[in-house]
């Protein structure tokens, strides 16, 4: 076992995948020559050569064609989106094509594609740059959506997403890449849709995905020394949802606390609420709580953009709202 | 210095308390007007408050414990400061407070509230010497502030609320959910609250009968309610020597106007004609409208009624005041209201105490005629039966008529037998031609 940095794990999944798959490559803005904007890509340009790891002009649209043109006949490509937030810029190509190929030619035509890169705020980068945008994505059928939390599962999910024969939307973080922990030695493959109980408790289900999983984290271990057991979902992918294990765990406690980085207005939190509303309902002792970034533009200044954003106390709050145990 | 919180009387009656739940924990900062726990007294469960800032430093009767009233139940003072437990307050009521009236031991029971007190005499004063030991009422000794009603936003909604789970766990315990008290928000019911139901002995859970083998009979708590009716029953029966008159009354008229009214969507039942009657009798026949409160005799000069109302585990009596002056249709609204806040034991204090007289209905329990018991100060209460169907002679014919018989109790030391007769005979005359009560 090995301790990784975010950023390291995920150039072990690019770099087991590409020695195993001489048809998956990889392109992107930034990736070959400079390494990666992230240095995710770091030597990879010169470990498979200028074919595989490919630079490309600052043109989202285009090189998402590009990538999904190449998927359909045949290759694998990971496409690095410099973010998130650009690449809604190449939305038509991912929701138009990628997303719909497959259905459209009755199947004929595959899509096995991935698109990663990081998502959600990175520390005073403004509006335009701090959006969480996994509930867009979510949104369209044909599209899976993964969400990783640790290097582990950064690696492992990048590399069940890499051999998965539909388009991938993987989601990283600015502010995870110098993350480390541990990642098991030899190959490790996640599965997707499948979500992980990180902790085990009767007094309420706590839901995260992503960054947002370091502040549950920090909450639920706040909670237990109050006396509060939590039952913690990882919930790893957004699409397809881990519903039996959200379920599961929601007819245990009667309660549940969805933790999400993007707004609250149609969220993932939303889906996930209404899931267990509809399938769990005579299992609820309190409405389901839903802890959410402000319904407001990132802002520049730092402390409007904290204010702004989930923190452990916020989840801290919401337990015991669902609980009954609301203080003052 | 750390301040000793105690049990407030909490209702004119309440002697002991039973604290449900510390609404603070030890540590929590309290400040002026905070409500630090819930207490189930003889009527309603009410939230005793704090008058100072602080820090709620030491609790001394945890929850689900009795204690009386008086008693020291907590400690509020500055964060950090140590509590002298042992000095506390000893946990007994003998002990008037300092700077309280102790009051004569004959007008322990429920005095009229302050703001209705007979115009005629001022509200009574201890006389010198009066019985020592005699547990002190010092309910209007406290700040009124300190009673407050629980769940104040509920308005007059009565719809049931209780989370999804809670109740499917009732429908699967078989818990009644009208008798299980909320503890969420606005008085939602939740699984903790089922949970403590559950826990509870069950009263009459069928036993199976197996032939040959006797099954002992369970022992069911007394609640704080149940506690004082037996006390309060107990010296009632001897101590005020009751007289009972019988009457028959024709309610044809009273019902044809209530089908009237139903026709036209308005709500009013055959007891709000009973109220509002009692109340306009008692202006008829003021001898009456008289409480005996120790060796003195009050003549009210209002007339409020009190209906008695069934609720879990005991019964209660808020009180409509001013009765004979409300329309019907306001007697109705307030009578529905005050009822559904009594089995929700949510009634302040100052709504069931006082009152001339009260209305005891068992009518719709098919009930002919019965005979009730005083409820004190009260000189007089009126027990009504059913009203139906009887064979009676008019004009020398055998009629069928809808007829209800009201019996009166009395309390002969202060009403005597020809006055209580003139009461029912005004009553009935106001029932058989209710005009009088609509004008």
């Amino acid at each position: 076992m090995a301790e990784l940095a975010w950023r390291e794990a995920l150039n072990q999944a690019l770099t087991e995948e590409m020695e195993r798959d001489a048809n998956v490559f990889l392109m992107g803005e930034e990736v070959a020559r400079y390494d990666g904007a992230y240095k995710v890509s770091q030597g990879l340009l010169a470990k498979f050569g200028s074919a595989r790891v490919v630079d490309t002009p600052i043109s989202e649209l285009g090189f998402a064609g590009i990538g999904i043109g190449a998927a359909m006949v045949g290759l694998r490509p990971v496409i690095e989106m410099m973010t998130w937030n650009f690449a809604i810029l190449a939305m038509d190509q991912i929701v138009n094509n990628a997303a719909k190929v497959r259905q459209m030619s009755g199947g004929q035509l595959r899509c096995p594609i991935v698109f990663r890169g990081p998502n959600g705020a990175g520390g005073r980068l403004a509006a335009q740059h701090s959006q969480a945008l996994e509930a867009n994505y979510a949104h369209f059928p044909g599209l899976k959506v993964v969400a990783p939390s640790t290097p582990a599962e950064a690696k492992g999910l990048l590399k069940s997403s890499i051999r998965d024969d539909n388009p991938v939307i993987f989601l990283e973080a600015e502010l995870l890449y110098g993350v480390k922990g541990e990642v098991p030695d030899g190959e490790l493959l996640l599965p997707l849709g499948k979500a992980l109980l990180k902790r085990e408790g009767d007094d309420c289900t706590l839901i995260s995905w992503g960054r947002m999983y370091y502040h549950a984290e920090e909450a639920a271990k706040q909670l237990e020394a109050e006396g509060i057991h939590v039952d913690w979902i990882d919930l790893r992918t957004l699409k397809p949802l881990d519903e039996g294990t959200i379920l599961t765990s929601v007819r245990k406690t009667n309660r549940a606390v969805i933790v999400e980085e993007g707004w609250s207005f149609c969220g993932v939190g939303a889906q996930i609420s209404d899931i267990i509303q509809s399938q769990a309902f005579d299992d609820l002792d309190a409405p389901v709580q839903r802890v959410t970034g402000l319904d407001v533009n990132r802002s520049y200044a730092a402390v409007l953009e904290q204010a702004a954003e989930v923190n452990p106390v916020r989840i801290v709050a919401a337990v015991k709202k669902a609980l009954y145990r609301e203080e003052g | 210095m750390a301040t000793e919180i105690q049990l407030p009387a909490l209702s004119p009656t309440m002697k002991e308390g039973k604290i449900l739940k510390w609404l603070k924990k030890e540590g929590d900062s309290v400040s002026t007007g905070d409500a630090i726990a819930e207490v189930e007294t003889d009527k309603s469960n009410l939230e005793v408050e704090v008058y100072d800032d602080g820090v709620l430093l030491k609790i001394l009767v945890p929850a689900g414990e009795v204690a009386q009233v008086g008693a020291p139940i907590a400690f509020v003072g500055k964060k950090g400061e140590t509590v002298n437990v042992a000095a506390a307050t000893p946990k007994k009521a003998a002990e008037p407070a300092a700077g309280e009236v102790p009051k004569p031991a004959a007008i322990e029971a429920p005095k009229p509230a302050a703001a209705e007190a007979p115009k005629a005499a001022a509200a009574p004063v201890a006389p010198p010497g009066a019985p020592k030991g005699t547990p002190p009422v010092p309910a209007r000794s406290n700040p009124p502030a300190q009673v407050v009603q629980l769940r104040p936003g509920d308005g007059g909604e009565s719809r049931l609320r209780a989370s999804p789970l809670a109740k499917r766990m009732a429908h699967e315990a078989g818990v009644d959910l009208g008798a299980v008290q909320g503890s969420g928000p606005q008085g939602r019911i939740v699984k903790r609250d089922i949970q403590a139901a559950m826990s509870e002995p069950q009263a009459a859970r069928p036993q199976s009968y197996i032939p040959g083998v006797r099954t002992e009979p369970d022992v069911l708590p007394m609640s704080s309610m149940r506690k004082i009716i037996a006390q309060r029953m107990a010296e009632v029966k001897p101590g005020v020597p009751h007289f009972y008159l019988s009457i028959d009354v024709d309610m044809e008229a009273v019902l044809a106007i209530r089908e009237e009214a139903k026709a036209a969507e308005l709500k009013v039942s055959v007891n709000d004609f009973i109220v509002k009657a009692s109340a306009v009798a008692l202006h008829k026949v003021p001898k009456v409208n008289v409480s005996l409160q120790g060796d003195r005799i009050l003549q009210f000069h209002t007339a409020d009624v009190g209906i008695a109302v069934a609720i879990e585990d005991g019964l209660i009596t808020p009180v409509i005041r001013d009765a004979d002056r409300k329309s019907l249709g306001t007697i109705a609204a307030e009578a529905k209201e005050l009822a559904e806040r009594a089995r929700r034991k949510a009634l302040k204090p100052e709504e069931y105490t006082g009152g001339s007289v009260t209305v005891s209905n068992l009518g719709m329990f098919g009930v002919d005629s019965f005979i009730a018991v005083i409820n004190p100060p009260q000189a007089s209460i009126l027990a009504v039966g059913a009203v139906a169907d009887r064979v009676v002679a008019v004009d020398g014919q055998a009629v069928v008529r809808k007829t209800m018989t009201v019996t009166f109790s009395g309390d002969h030391r202060v009403v005597d037998g020809a006055l209580g007769a003139q009461y029912l005979q005004e009553l009935k005359a106001l029932l058989e031609h209710p005009v009088r009560l609509l004008l």
